[in-house]
């Protein structure tokens, strides 16, 4: 999965959990709390999503490494096949 | 003689709704708990379950038509009835029957294809993402009208706005509805307030190693400890899960704790996780989970929102050290919940880092007092550090 592909992949979940988000409008560099109140329930949910889909379990002491897209596709994209 | 299915009233506040859809039609067999309509309250777009089993006759109220609540919205043949000889053969009852010929409301004259929209099986329901259905009832747009850009032709939130370019005040009705249940509950309930600030270590730690050890899915979260505790506490000591009505207090038999539930677009809801003290910690975890979601999705049931019998709000996520809660009526309890933060605290005498945590309750003076309302905070923190037990 190249990088792009992640990327979509990564905002179709974010916007699955929270459906009032825009994908368009998300901010790569920016914090998913501090552009749309992401909060621990959003966080879990998304942390059940990605072992869902892309079957990777990310241990609750690393869900600080999920807080925006840039973030996500640096910790998923080595971990995804 | 057939059952009248009427509007339930969605909380203390809510006067009237509207009906959007209808997920069945005449002639369809419907048991107890089944989502039949969609019907837009001041607290979102709300699925609303029907109480009986039976066969519906008859759809009264169309789609896009206002009511009061207690409105007979449809027309049911319940079980006992349907038993007897009817003049519908049964196979032809439990068939799905074609959809009415629906009266044009004000908001769809002259669009057929609205229609078609509205009256098309759930299978076919209007290809719309749950974003751009709230901005369009928001802007008041008809969203059965529009064509689709997104994928597989989905309406998207700029297809909604192109609709309407001039933007309207969001959730002016959420927040004239909690205006409105806030004033009543500072005008009619003499609260008290208590506060207690805990060392939770034991509870955050507990918490900790249960979700290194087991799946993802069945990871907790703290708020999930605080519902559980909350619920055996009420459970132990009356007076604080039940409703004030006409006068006087009436315990609920069962617990079913609220959770306090902020939504992005601003505005708040409170649905309840039923029968709370009976669920183990994983299942209330998953309805919690599911709720929140639903909540803001715009996707809550009527049962849901009709059923707490205490709230927990909490706003440890904003955070805030405490909250000073205000009791939904006709609820007399409400419990709040601030961070969990780091604080330094005595303990066998020496200054150590803690976790703490502190906690509220606002309860109601007609039915208890500061003194009981203080156990009930003890009861709540001794189940919390307890979590192996919940």
């Amino acid at each position: 999965m190249n990088r792009e592909e992640l990327a979509r992949r990564v905002l179709e979940l974010v916007t699955e959990i929270a459906p009032d988000v825009d994908a368009a409008t998300v901010i790569p560099g920016i914090d998913f709390r501090d552009q749309f109140d992401f909060d621990s329930m959003d966080t879990l949910n998304f942390a059940i999503a990605l072992h869902r889909e892309l079957g990777i379990e990310v241990p609750e002491t690393e869900y600080a490494r999920l807080a925006s897209l840039d973030k996500c596709l640096e910790y998923l994209a080595p971990r995804v096949s | 003689m057939p059952s009248e299915f009427t509007l339930p009233a969605l909380g203390a506040d809510m006067d009237e709704g509207t009906i959007l859809e209808w997920h069945v039609a005449p002639g369809a067999r419907v048991k107890r708990g089944d989502v039949v309509a969609v019907v837009e309250t001041d607290k979102g777009a709300i699925d609303v379950e029907i109480f009986m089993d039976g066969v519906i006759r008859e759809i009264v109220v169309k789609p896009g038509t206002k009511v009061p609540v207690g409105t007979v919205l449809a027309l049911v043949d319940t079980e006992a009835a349907t038993v007897t000889p009817s003049p519908m053969p049964m196979e032809q009852a439990s068939a799905p029957a074609p959809p009415p010929p629906l009266a044009p409301s004000p908001a769809a004259a002259g669009e057929g294809r609205v229609e078609a929209a509205r009256t098309a099986p759930p299978s076919d329901r209007l290809k719309i993402s749950p974003a751009a259905r709230r901005r369009a009832r928001e802007l008041d747009v008809d969203a059965a009208a529009l064509t689709g850009t997104g994928p597989v032709g989905a309406i998207t939130v700029e297809d909604v706005e192109r609709a309407r370019a001039s933007p309207a005040p969001a959730r002016e009705g959420m927040r004239e509805a909690i205006a409105a249940a806030m004033s009543k509950s500072k005008r009619e309930i003499p609260h008290y307030y208590l506060a207690t600030t805990v060392d939770v270590t034991p509870a955050t730690a507990w918490l900790a190693a249960h979700n290194a050890a087991v799946p993802v899915t069945q990871r907790l979260l703290f708020a999930a400890l605080l519902v559980k505790s909350i619920a055996l506490a009420c459970r132990e000591l009356p007076g604080f899960s039940g409703f004030h009505r006409d006068g006087r207090y009436q315990e609920s038999p069962a617990v079913h704790v609220g959770v306090a539930v902020a939504l992005r677009g601003g505005g708040l809801v409170a649905p309840a996780i039923t029968d709370t003290a009976d669920k183990p910690l994983v299942a209330l975890m998953d309805d919690f989970r599911a709720l929140v979601t639903r909540a803001r999705a715009g996707r809550l049931r009527a049962s849901e929102l009709a059923a707490p019998t205490i709230i927990l709000t909490s706003l440890g996520e904003a955070s805030v050290d405490a909250v000073f809660p205000i009791i939904q009526p006709p609820q007399v309890a409400i419990v709040g919940a601030g961070a969990v933060v780091d604080r330094p605290w005595i303990v066998d005498g020496k200054v150590v880092p803690r976790q703490v945590l502190t906690l509220s309750l606002g309860a109601d003076h007609r039915v208890t007092d500061g003194r009981l309302g203080a156990q009930f905070l003890a009861r709540i923190v001794a189940k919390l550090l307890e979590p192996g037990s919940l």
